[in-house]
């Protein structure tokens, strides 16, 4: 897959670093600062293709500030600078002539806060295409569809879809920003404490459906709750705030190895609840 | 930060020792009641062996318990899974004595072949290990549990030893056979038991280190 065709719109000699092949997301010293404050300090990692990844760590270690760099969302906080590489299949995403909107295209994301639009649950799904696009209605049809049966919604909800996306349950609701995320047929899904807002059994279905989805996309996901990024991760990043402040990343590995026998003692202490 | 569970944890360990230093004194008064031929405290251990299983049970329960209420993880939860297996040998050695214990009651007053000397060496050295076993356990102490698994092999040696001269008697004197199979296992019983501890020692690298490995591969 060539993204420097198209995200890279305006620069087409940017050097493309070839990433190895199952590797999606790259960070290399990557440092982020809103004005003074660094928030994020010295990073490096790699992400590998339709595999689940979580971050995890105390609130305010960096984690939601790391997750926005993969699809450039820190772009809108006015102070926000970041050095080093970010690298998305080997091209790297902050350089110029980067299209963000093809990227944020290709790498998605959900939020904590279920955020449909005040629309039908058909538009709502059907809003990315709309825009990238896409006119005929079979087509959108089958989009809404599709992109609903990905999220594991389309049962609940093939009755009702010109109803509201406001008037479902929580839990639906987060499933419908995961459909709406699916409909433009992006790579790698961001998703940033997806189930922070839902209960136990929404929380299971989210959780359930990540694993499916990760047959085919890449997923991120940061968390708080330790036993969900045990549950659903094939990778965990533990991030902690260091001496002046800045997200450190503490310990990357496997999930089946950081949860049993971390290497690093901060990172047993977090998971053991004895810290943080 | 979560000092309730950091008790539970504690207390979970306590547990084991306590399980442990009922095993050992079981180890001992088997072969105390065999060297004296004392029938009441032989049917009293098998009697005791009940205690050392309900312990079992509880230390288990206590187990499930932790895991299901507080997701341990990392250390806390090699500790938990290593108890889990600790306490099936454990609960076996409490088996071994309980089998010298009933060898004792089918001995009953038949005259004696030998002085009992190597046998009560064996279950000696099987006490002495199945202590360190517990230092190694509370202490984290990788380089103790391995020395203990090394150490099976005076044990292994005795029970070659024991093995041996059996043997000799019963070619010497047919007379005798019925009496010394029944000395054999009880070495058998003793040898078990320190194969065990040396299990229970490969549990305590597995807490320290987060690795299984076959350390104590005994002889027999």
């Amino acid at each position: 897959m060539n993204i420097q065709n198209s995200i890279v719109v305006n620069n087409p000699s940017a050097d493309v670093r070839s990433a190895g092949s199952d590797v999606r997301l790259r960070m290399e010293k990557v440092n982020l600062y809103y004005g003074d404050f660094h928030a994020v300090k010295d990073i490096s990692l790699d992400i590998g293709d339709r595999s689940i990844t979580a971050i995890i760590g105390p609130s305010g270690c960096g984690k939601s500030s790391m997750l926005r760099l993969f699809n450039r969302m820190n772009d809108l906080i006015p102070s926000a600078r970041v050095e080093g590489l970010v690298e998305f299949d080997g091209v790297d995403v902050y350089q110029a002539g980067i299209d963000v909107v093809e990227l944020r295209k290709r790498v998605g994301m959900v939020f904590q806060k279920p955020n449909p639009f005040p629309m039908s649950i058909y538009d709502n799904v059907c809003f990315g295409p709309k825009r990238h696009g896409i006119r005929n209605k079979r087509a959108l049809d089958e989009i809404v569809e599709k992109s609903l049966i990905q999220a594991a919604l389309w049962d609940e909800v093939k009755d009702k879809l010109d109803q509201s996306g406001l008037s479902i349950s929580g839990g639906q609701q987060q499933r419908l920003c995961i459909a709406r995320v699916l409909a433009v047929e992006p790579e790698v899904i961001l998703m940033d404490e997806p189930c922070s807002a839902l209960d136990p059994i929404a929380t299971l279905k989210i959780e359930d459906l990540m694993r499916t989805l990760s047959a085919n996309y890449t997923i991120v996901i940061v968390t708080h709750n330790m036993q969900q990024a045990a549950r659903v991760s094939d990778m965990t990043a533990f991030l902690m705030v260091g001496e002046d402040r800045a997200g450190m990343l503490v310990e990357y590995g496997l999930t089946s190895e950081i949860f049993t026998n971390p290497k690093n003692r901060k990172t047993e202490d977090y998971i053991t609840g004895r810290f943080g | 930060m979560r000092k309730n569970y950091e008790r539970a944890l504690k207390a979970l360990q306590d547990e084991v020792l306590v399980m442990a230093s009922m095993v050992e004194k079981s180890i001992m008064r088997s072969i105390e009641a065999l060297k004296n031929r004392d029938l009441e405290l032989a049917r009293q251990i098998i009697a005791d062996d009940e205690a050392i299983n309900n312990k079992r049970f509880d230390i288990e329960e206590q187990c499930v318990e932790l895991i299901a209420t507080q997701q341990p993880m990392a250390v806390d939860l090699r500790i938990i899974i290593a108890i889990l297996n600790m306490l099936v040998d454990l609960e076996r050695i409490g088996d071994h004595s309980e089998g010298i214990a009933k060898i004792t009651i089918m001995v009953g007053d038949e005259p004696p072949i030998k002085p009992l000397i190597d046998l009560p060496r064996m279950a000696e050295k099987a006490c002495q290990m199945l202590r360190e076993a517990m230092d190694a356990f509370i202490g984290r102490d990788v380089a103790l549990a391995k020395k203990i698994c090394d150490d099976d092999e005076e044990v292994d040696a005795l029970y070659e030893q024991v093995f041996r001269e059996l043997l000799i008697i019963m070619a010497e004197n047919p007379k005798t056979i019925k009496r010394a199979t029944r000395l054999i296992w009880v070495a058998h019983n003793l040898e078990r038991s320190a194969d065990r501890i040396t299990n229970i020692c490969e549990r305590v690298v597995f807490i320290a280190t987060g690795h299984m490995e076959d350390i104590g591969a005994s002889k027999y």
